[in-house]
């Protein structure tokens, strides 16, 4: 071979996803001391599953929370330079004023979805607090954005792809 | 999608996609504050040749919802030389910097013609007798949530009444619901019938009523007496009209559409409101959302907008 094609490389495997996520159900319950109006918001379509599994975790360990799911797409700074289309419906679970959302995606990269996430928000009302968990932090940054939860901090290169499943997270 | 001119032009994978992106748009619609910042910058320019207050404030407001601006002319077509004067204001506004054109003309073609003196996205909004493709996207989004369908309409059948022959409504509606896989039988007396057949006709309603799914009454024009196509009002509306022994046929099941405004006693001899499957003020409140959807997909989706431009398919961030 010629032009070196990435070989796919599994960083992650399905228990590390489990236990990642177990360890963030955590972190979430501790930091918000009694998941009082604790809203989890997956963002679409990579955060939805991600979203699902942590209510699931969180209610397993301590008590149920409301969980939904976000679409961006209306709200990306990049319309007109790319095609953009919603993947997803919006589906929050009730009013979010004065409520703690936290956001969940799968790979952060350059904040601009969560950046979008935060404008898609507003319109709907106005938290308490925003808070931000990811699977992945795989770098290069655009926005001044930082998660407040992370399964994984995987230095990446721009070129490379990056996809996180309940299966695990591969490099390709 | 570059333009949206005639439903034939874009073919049944655009008319899905714009469906499912109108159910986005549907629940932008319901909440407190129905608008997003997807179009913002982008300026969409209502042309109306041919007055019609609800589908020019219908597509005024999907504009305004997305946050484009919005500029809005209704012309009196007075001048005898159209074509030059039409150009003329075509390239006129297109110099103030427009994204889209969405235009109604009252001769079939405009919108093509349209097409070669600017650069902007075209939307039709109803052309002569040509076609009015947002309408039928409406009528075809329309039945598709009330079917509770994430696909097509495969097998879905409908029967189209009335005027097909003067009427874009039904040329665009024949379109869609065929492309996407219904059933359509068109209705009418045989003057009434375009002179190429469009779908397999009939002039007995009472036949296909027992049998369908969907019924489509289109707006009689009481002015085509004079023309002397019907013989009269009375003896259309005892042979086509939604009568009350009719409605009584109906499967509680059926839709029963109509592009509006109604003659009430012409073609429709019933209230609608009495009508379990009266879908008529739905296709109006699904107006603003599938008309948002076309919008986007012309200004904010679309490939041909990118031509050219160099960026990485990367989406995750």
């Amino acid at each position: 071979m010629t032009d070196a094609k990435p070989v796919p490389k599994h960083v992650l495997h399905a228990d590390d996803v489990r236990r990642a996520l177990t360890r963030i159900a955590h972190e979430i319950i501790e930091r918000n001391r009694g998941l009082d109006g604790v809203v989890l918001v997956g963002l679409q379509r990579g955060g939805v599953w991600l979203a699902d599994a942590l209510g699931a975790e969180i209610g397993r360990i301590e008590h149920a929370v409301p969980v939904g799911a976000i679409d961006v797409a209306l709200y990306r700074d990049d319309i007109g330079m790319r095609p953009v289309a919603p993947s997803g419906r919006s589906e929050l679970p009730g009013s979010i004023d004065g409520a703690t959302v936290v956001l969940v995606d799968d790979v952060l990269y350059t904040g601009r979805t969560v950046r979008a996430a935060l404008d898609a928000l507003a319109d709907y009302g106005r938290p308490k607090s925003v808070q931000l968990a990811v699977l992945v932090d795989r770098g290069h940054r655009e926005l001044p954005i930082r998660p407040d939860y992370v399964g994984k901090n995987l230095p990446t290169s721009v070129a490379e792809t990056v996809s996180a499943t309940a299966d695990g997270v591969v490099i390709s | 999608m570059k333009h949206l001119r005639s439903i034939a032009e874009i073919g049944a994978d655009a008319v899905l996609r714009i469906l499912d992106l109108t159910d986005h748009m549907v629940e932008v619609n319901q909440r407190p504050n129905p608008k997003v910042p997807a179009l913002r910058g982008r300026t969409v320019c209502n042309l109306f040749f041919e007055d019609s207050t609800r589908t020019r404030l219908s597509f005024e407001t999907a504009a305004k919802r997305l946050s484009a601006d919005v500029m809005t002319f209704t012309v009196k077509d007075s001048s005898v030389n159209k074509g030059e004067s039409l150009r003329d204001t075509i390239e006129t506004i297109a110099a103030m910097g427009v994204d889209a054109f969405v235009i109604r003309h009252k001769s079939s073609g405009v919108p093509w013609q349209v097409s070669n003196w600017t650069t902007a996205s075209i939307v039709n909004g109803g052309d002569g007798w040509h076609a009015h493709p947002t309408q039928a996207l409406i009528d075809a989004y329309t039945v598709r949530h009330a079917l509770g369908r994430t696909g097509g309409l495969d097998g879905v059948r409908v029967a189209i009444v009335g005027d097909i022959r003067h009427s874009r409504v039904a040329r665009s509606n024949i379109e869609v619901f065929t492309a996407l896989g219904a059933d359509v039988t068109l209705v009418a007396p045989p003057t009434l019938l375009p002179p190429t057949p469009l779908a397999p006709s009939t002039a007995d309603l009472d036949s296909v009523i027992g049998d369908i799914d969907v019924l489509y009454l289109l707006r009689m024009q009481t002015e085509r007496i004079h023309d002397a196509v019907i013989p009269s009002i009375r003896e259309y509306s005892t042979r086509f009209a939604l009568t009350p022994e009719r409605a009584r046929r109906l499967g509680d099941h059926v839709l029963v559409m109509h592009p509006g405004p109604m003659n009430r006693g012409v073609e429709i001899m019933v209230d609608p409101a009495e009508i379990p499957g009266a879908m008529i003020t739905k296709q109006v409140a699904n107006g603003v959302a599938v008309r948002m959807a076309v919008l986007f997909d012309l200004l904010a989706s679309s490939d041909a907008l990118l031509a050219g431009v160099g960026v990485d398919g990367e989406a995750s961030a």
